[in-house]
């Protein structure tokens, strides 16, 4: 397949953002997405308007407050995706294809049991938690993100091992939690099977902790993917900056011809017309 | 009417910045002896349900599909 044939699915429901920015991603690489809203997924759309989610090679759950972000964040999306969209959507990871989930989305995957995953592709109760920043504060800034993974995650493949990419975080909710009483075994587990994906570092490529751990991650985790590397949440927002011109130094001392986040949406539609 | 208090609480050992945040707040308005300060949510869901078994058994649904995430959270219902 080409990346030009490759079909995203940008979901959407009251409350999200950015979907614009992660449709013109992926559109100016090429590609084909749609700004589709859960209701068009379930059948609770007007005929003309439904979508059947295997039609699309590519999920992205974008950023936001999810249904004002009411119980918990990204809870109520994920309820509502578990309730009426799991029998489409398992099949569709368990056949290889990506599923992004960026801020408001990596707390919808996390809520739903698609992260980390350790019971499937979609365990029945949450397995972790993306609780209350440390700082107790909504942390919004340019935040730096080492690329940790060995080379399972589908969505990274075109940023080296151990290199350095520049995406804003914008959330109140973002401190990665596994439950407390095994959190050194499964911590392990994530780093045996190659599911960190990014952590937060400084300009230098450093661990460094607040301020550049914007939440007090555990282990200044900023984003994880599946078993299987098809599932990735992380809580920056690389589609803030895929043009050049929306990186916060474009016009001081930002040489790159796209901004660091396009990596993301190029590894995937390399992953998609690769493996389809 | 039936009504089901669902009270959800962070597990012990699980940060609680707002907490932590109010009551410096509290003792910066003066408040002395404070020994600590959580946050705890609390729901009040209204039944047309006369039947508390039935009620109970649905709550405890409502927090394991939504209202509880069991790695940070534990809950509470009390139905009157």
């Amino acid at each position: 397949m080409r990346p030009r044939d490759v079909r995203v699915c940008v979901l959407r429901i009251e409350g999200t953002n950015c979907e614009q920015e992660a449709y013109q991603a992926f559109a100016d690489l090429g590609a084909q997405p749609e700004i589709v809203h859960l209701k068009q997924l379930t059948g609770a759309a007007p005929e003309r308007m439904r979508r059947n989610l295997e039609d699309y090679h590519a999920l992205m759950f974008p950023g936001g407050f999810s249904a004002g972000d009411y119980v918990r964040a990204g809870a109520v999306l994920a309820a509502r995706v578990k309730s009426a969209l799991s029998k489409n959507l398992v099949p569709f990871i368990e056949s290889g294809k990506p599923v992004l989930g960026v801020c408001n989305g990596f707390q919808a995957l996390v809520e739903l049991g698609m992260l980390p995953g350790f019971g499937g592709p979609m365990a029945a109760a949450p397995e972790a938690a993306l609780g209350t920043n440390d700082s107790g504060r909504f942390e919004c800034r340019p935040t730096f993100l080492k690329n940790e993974n060995k080379g399972k995650c589908a969505f990274t493949a075109t940023i080296p091992h151990g290199g350095v990419i520049m995406c804003p975080s914008a959330h109140a909710e973002g401190k990665f939690i596994l439950p407390i009483e095994q959190e050194r075994e499964l911590l392990k587990r994530l780093e045996d099977s190659d599911q960190i994906v990014f952590r937060y570092v400084n300009p230098e490529g450093k661990r460094a902790g607040h301020p550049w751990n914007p939440n007090g991650s555990l282990d200044d985790i900023a984003g994880i993917c599946s078993a299987q590397g098809n599932v990735m949440g992380m809580m920056p927002h690389p589609e803030r900056v895929f043009t050049r011109y929306t990186h916060p130094d474009w016009t001081r001392n930002f040489v790159g011809p796209r901004g660091d986040g396009m990596a993301i949406f190029e590894s995937i539609l390399e992953y998609v017309a690769h493996r389809f | 009417m039936v009504v089901a208090e669902v009270r959800i609480e962070l597990k012990k050992g699980v940060a609680d910045p707002e907490g932590a945040n109010t009551r410096k707040a509290l003792e910066l308005l003066g408040f002395k002896g404070i020994e600590g300060v959580s946050t705890v949510r609390l729901f009040e869901i209204k039944f047309a349900e006369r039947d508390t078994t039935k009620v109970k058994a649905q709550v405890e649904e409502m927090c394991k599909r939504l209202l509880a995430n069991p790695v940070i959270q534990s809950y509470r219902i009390d139905i009157r």
